[in-house]
């Protein structure tokens, strides 16, 4: 398997296009010796008997007809072995840190196998983060994929640090790891995060792949599968809850666009290809739990949504595919608010199976849906204030109004380290929502009116 | 034949050699991965592959089975669950554990279960093609009947009765054909019926909205566009579980694997409200989700609907869900740029609206070919990149189907679920349908719903206002109106998924929420009008009490009392 061909005859872009092979593998990894000494990593995207194109992960930058392709006769795979755990590896798996290479327990295809729904266990454990707008009113559940909709600018590194430090399952001691893929960020942004990681000691627990902002493009195409196949590695041979987190899931798909771009496809919304939804799909459906299996990958990624705009394709694929989202929010950010969290259009579609009497407290999903109401409503009325005046007010739609303001202020604003449990979440939402008339309350069952109602509680 | 491949691109492989027939099954590769032909070209074939190609190589072996895509048909169906193709994912779990590798093969139906077969025909008797010839009680509720393939026909010969698999021979033809209790059906090709009727019946589903505002008829077709998150996962298997159909077909067309265990896991637990035995009984789910082959996703709602019709063909009403056309659509695109076909709009291919018609054509009340009365109903989920419906998939659809349940961002963000909105969505059935409410559920019914219509319209034309001069400003009779407007949203058309109560509301409990929201709205209108001032209205207790009715595990004890304690209101209020 180590004949090297000389039969580059096109280069475009990141493609290069060969003539006169033996047969080759679709989807093949490929190895190109350049004129330098110098070598370079890619794919097989297309193969037949007169032609083979290879996608360059590293750029064709410096190729020519001259250099030479090895074809390695298998896919691409990432060596996994326990001792991931604690390793800086590159956005192509190289190790970054200085450490020795990885002595692999096994190779495994990065593209994953798709888990068979059969398989699946729905995930229904809760994961308290520590953080009111998503353990109130976006439970994330372990096996989840929820991702963060943010913007550029917008904390919302810190809100996945927060997450990474804070995430347990209370009365739970398990094996847990967190896997730290960057696709695309600044150096920077990836300091903050190593610096986070090894202030809290969380390095020793966690598998990190860098591919910066300035490393090549292509190679963010393979990055995220790379990390994926070592949480599933560690998930499921090793029993571990991983957390994945994936940074920025915009750069990815500007890889994706730049590929699509190169390889001359017919382009879909907004030039992103037609199949990026099927591609995003083949990364987020990579979470989950197993029947059976005690270990589960749960993915909280980073997507930062270009001009704040939600129907953006990358966001507007994503939310097709993930278990909802969280929404990072501007205005409440300029307000001076953190987590600028706006839970309206955050959704969590597993919470119904996270929560509840056994799980976190028999009142919570009326809690959440009272929450959710009286803050749609306040907002609305904010609209309605600017225009009319508080005064033509009715007072029943002023109390909303006051509502809304205590919602953002009590129970959205938190501090950067404020872990708070489940009951103390609750607690103050239901501070708040003795605020508005009892008869408001219709989300709410009496029962738990009676019990949990801070004016019933002051009458036993 | 036996060729061997030319070129691969993903999950399409040029293949040569083989003599093909347009969408023959072909073998492609050392690992004999499943594909069908779906281009011809000269000497070389274009294969879709429904399992992943990395790896596969150009020069690996191809073989033609000659065969079209095809279902396997007959006892064991129900409760189980298929990948697009109609591999049952159990069995590939058992053969390749938890993921799904390659190159696997499995029976759509098990060959190790034996079925009691009860012929009901005898020998000299002749038949033909869909008329039954026995049956098997496939589970407590459900009677299988044996039927003879369509196209099939003859005098019986042979015919035998016991216990059988599936594709053991049960009886024999004059024409020396051999009948098991299974056949195969081409998925593409619809299944013949004996005559399309007009449908007249609703589909009962329990939900609100659905019943009372745009009902779908049995053997219909209806939509359910809406953006991420506004709900159409959870209104079709809110569909799934409370239709009053015989069996439910759902298909999860590329989307997550996690909604399948939820199914998997949920549906078993549930009962069927009309026979009380599990709704896993009465139910096939079909999953290819969005991370497995797109291939076998395009085929999946194909798969689906044969199966389906088959029910039809028994006098069985079947309601079949389809969890996003969307995807199947963009699986459609993806094959179709892989083939570099001219695109359409938006890159979809020209023949898109084709496939879609196509597709909900399938769908009727018919009298079968044995002239039993049965329906399939086709509820179409589809995701319009944006939520903007102006795109083609939806668009396409809207030109077909006749009852349209628009889902909105804006009502989800306020949890105000159901999210389908009142203003745009329709049902063509009305009408069709009205005498069946008379006759069913109220002799007012059909009023009470216009009524309620007109009050949400008006509602939405007070808005308007009160966004500029605020509700205060508002003359006493249009409050009034905004307030029977906002319990008409919030205690009837709003209706929690997963409350345990109010998950199914029966018709008659629909019948009397409706009842006395518009009882209150009478008398409120009769006092204001006698001067009583509206603040004393809105003061009522029983007003907000209706509220929460709904949950009520005795509802109409509970209805009862607040209606009395209404009454006394009333008249408390006085007025002249
Ligand atoms: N009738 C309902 N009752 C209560 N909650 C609902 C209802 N309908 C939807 N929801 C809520 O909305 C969430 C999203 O609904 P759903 O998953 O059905 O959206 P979807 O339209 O299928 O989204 P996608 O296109 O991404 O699949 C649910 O998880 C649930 O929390
Ligand atoms: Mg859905």
């Amino acid at each position: 398997m180590t004949k090297e061909y000389k039969t580059i005859v096109d280069i475009a872009g990141p493609l290069i296009f060969l003539e006169k092979t033996e047969p080759v593998g679709y989807g093949e990894l490929v190895q190109i010796n350049l004129p330098d000494g110098t070598t370079k990593r890619g794919q097989v995207l297309d193969t037949s008997a007169d032609m083979v194109v290879v996608q360059v992960f590293e750029g064709t930058q410096g190729l020519n007809d001259e250099s030479g392709v090895v074809f390695s006769g298998e896919t691409i795979k990432l060596p996994v072995a326990k001792d991931l755990l604690g390793r800086i590896l590159s956005g192509s798996g190289e190790p970054l840190d200085g450490g020795p290479r990885i002595i692999p327990e096994k190779r495994v295809d990065v593209n994953g196998a798709s888990m068979n729904p059969y398989s699946r266990r729905p995930p229904e454990e809760f994961i308290q983060t520590g953080i009111s707008t998503i353990d109130g009113t976006n439970t994330l559940v372990r096996g989840q994929k929820l991702p963060i909709f943010s913007g550029s600018g917008l904390p919302h590194n810190e809100i996945a640090l927060q997450i990474a430090r804070q995430a347990k399952v209370p009365g739970s001691e398990e094996d847990f790891a967190v896997v730290f893929a960057a696709m695309g960020i600044t150096n920077e942004e990836a300091q903050s995060f190593m610096e986070d990681f090894e202030k809290t000691g969380a390095l020793e627990r966690a598998t990190v792949f860098l591919n910066l902002a300035d490393d090549p493009a292509v190679e963010r195409i393979i990055t995220p599968r790379m990390a994926l196949t070592a949480a599933e590695y560690l998930a499921y041979e090793h029993d571990m809850h991983v957390l994945v987190i994936l940074t920025d899931i915009t750069n990815y798909c500007e890889a994706l666009r730049q590929m699509g771009a190169a390889r001359e496809e017919v382009p879909g919304r907004r030039g992103y290809p037609g199949y990026m939804y099927t591609d995003l799909a083949s990364l987020y459906e990579r979470a989950g739990v197993i029947k059976g299996n005690k270990g589960s990958v749960t993915q909280f990624s980073i997507l930062t949504m270009p001009g704040d705009d939600i129907t953006h394709p990358i966001p507007d694929l994503s939310g097709y595919i993930t278990e909802g989202q969280i929404v990072v929010s501007r205005e409440l950010h300029r307000k001076g608010i953190y987590p600028p969290i706006n839970v309206l259009p955050s959704l969590s579609r597993l919470m119904n199976s996270g929560i509840g009497d056994d799980k976190t407290r028999d009142d919570h999903k009326a809690v959440s849906d009272q929450l959710y109401a009286g803050y749609a409503e306040g907002r609305d009325l904010r609209g309605l204030v600017a225009i009319v005046g508080k005064e033509s007010l009715s007072e029943r739609d002023q109390r909303i109004l006051e509502f809304a303001d205590l919602f953002e202020d009590r129970f959205v604003r938190q501090a950067k380290d404020e872990d708070r449990n489940i009951e103390d979440t609750l607690g103050i939402a239901w501070e708040i929502l003795s605020e508005l008339p009892e008869a408001q309350l219709t989300r709410i069952d009496n029962k738990y009116i009676d019990k949990y109602h801070p004016a019933h509680q002051n009458a036993e | 034949m036996n060729g061997e491949i030319y070129r691969v691109a993903g999950p399409v492989v040029t293949v040569t050699g083989i003599k093909p027939k347009m969408y023959d099954v072909v073998k492609v590769g050392h690992e004999g991965l499943m594909g069908e032909v779906i281009r011809i070209e000269g000497e070389k074939a274009t294969v879709q592959v429904y399992e992943d190609t990395s790896g596969i190589k150009p020069g690996e072996p191809v073989a033609n089975t000659g065969m079209p895509l095809s279902v396997e048909l007959g006892p064991g169906l129900l409760e189980s669950i298929y990948d697009g193709i109609q591999r049952p994912l159990e069995v590939l779990q058992q053969k390749m554990g938890d993921f799904i590798e390659r190159g696997v093969t499995a029976n759509g139906l098990t060959r190790e279960k034996k079925w009691e077969f009860t012929p009901i025909v005898s020998k000299g008797d002749s038949v033909e093609g869909g008329d039954i010839i026995g049956v098997v009680q496939e589970t407590p509720n459900l009677e299988h009947k044996i039927m003879v393939p369509p196209r099939k026909s003859g005098t019986v010969e042979d015919i035998k009765s016991g216990k059988f698999v599936v594709d053991e021979t049960v009886c024999v033809l004059s024409d020396g054909s051999e009948l098991s209790l299974m056949q195969k059906w081409p998925v593409r090709d619809p299944r013949p019926v004996g005559k399309k009727l007009s449908p007249t019946r609703p589909l009962v589903t329990g939900q609100r909205i659905l019943d009372g505002m745009f009902p779908v008829a049995k053997g219909g077709t209806a939509a359910i566009p809406g953006p991420f998150g506004s709900g159409k996962t959870v209104t079709q298997q809110q569909l799934a579980k409370w239709s009053d159909t015989d069996i439910v077909v759902y298909i999860g067309c590329g989307e997550r694997g996690n909604e399948m265990a939820d199914v998997l896991n949920e549906f078993p637990e549930l009962e069927d409200p009309k026979t009380g035995r599990p709704l896993m009984e009465r139910t096939v789910l079909i999953a290819n989700t969005s991370n497995m082959p797109v291939a076998a996703r395009e085929a999946s709602v194909y798969t689906g609907i044969t199966i389906g019709e088959y029910y039809r063909d028994m006098g069985y009403d079947v309601s079949l869900m389809a969890d996003s056309t969307s995807r199947w659509a963009e699986a459609m695109r993806e094959i179709s740029s892989r083939l570099e076909e001219m695109p359409g709009e938006e890159g979809y291919p020209a023949y898109l609206s084709a496939r879609l018609s196509e597709f909900y054509e399938r769908a009727g009340a018919v009298h079968s070919l044995a002239g039993l009365d049965g329906s399939i109903t086709v509820i179409g989920a589809v995701s319009p990149p944006g939520g903007d419906f102006s795109e083609p998939v939806t668009q396409n659809t809207l030109r077909i189907v006749k009852v349209f349940w628009a889902l909105d961002a804006k009502l989800s963000q306020k949890r105000h679920f159901p999210a389908i909105d009142w203003l745009s969505s329709y049902s063509l059935y009305n009408d069709r349908l009205a005498g069946w409410f008379t006759e069913n559920v109220g002799s007012d019914w059909n009023e009470l719903r216009d009524n309620a219509m007109d009050i949400l319209q008006e509602e939405a034309e007070l808005q308007e206002i009160v966004q500029l001069v605020g509700s205060d400003a508002l003359p006493e009779d249009q409050q009034l109106t905004l307030e029977i407007a906002r319990m008409l949203r919030e205690y009837f058309l709003q209706q929690n998924a997963f409350h345990p109560v109010d998950t199914f509301c029966p018709f008659d409990k629909q019948y009397k929420l409706l009842k006395s929201v518009s009882r209150f709205g009478e008398k409120a209108i009769d006092k204001m009008e006698n001067g009583v001032p509206i603040n004393k209205i809105m003061e009522m207790e029983s007003k907000d009490e209706l509220a929460k009715v709904k949950y009520e595990e005795d509802f109409d004890a509970a209805l009862e009392t607040i209606m009395t304690k209404m009454d006394e209101e009333f008249t408390q209020l006085g007025g002249n």
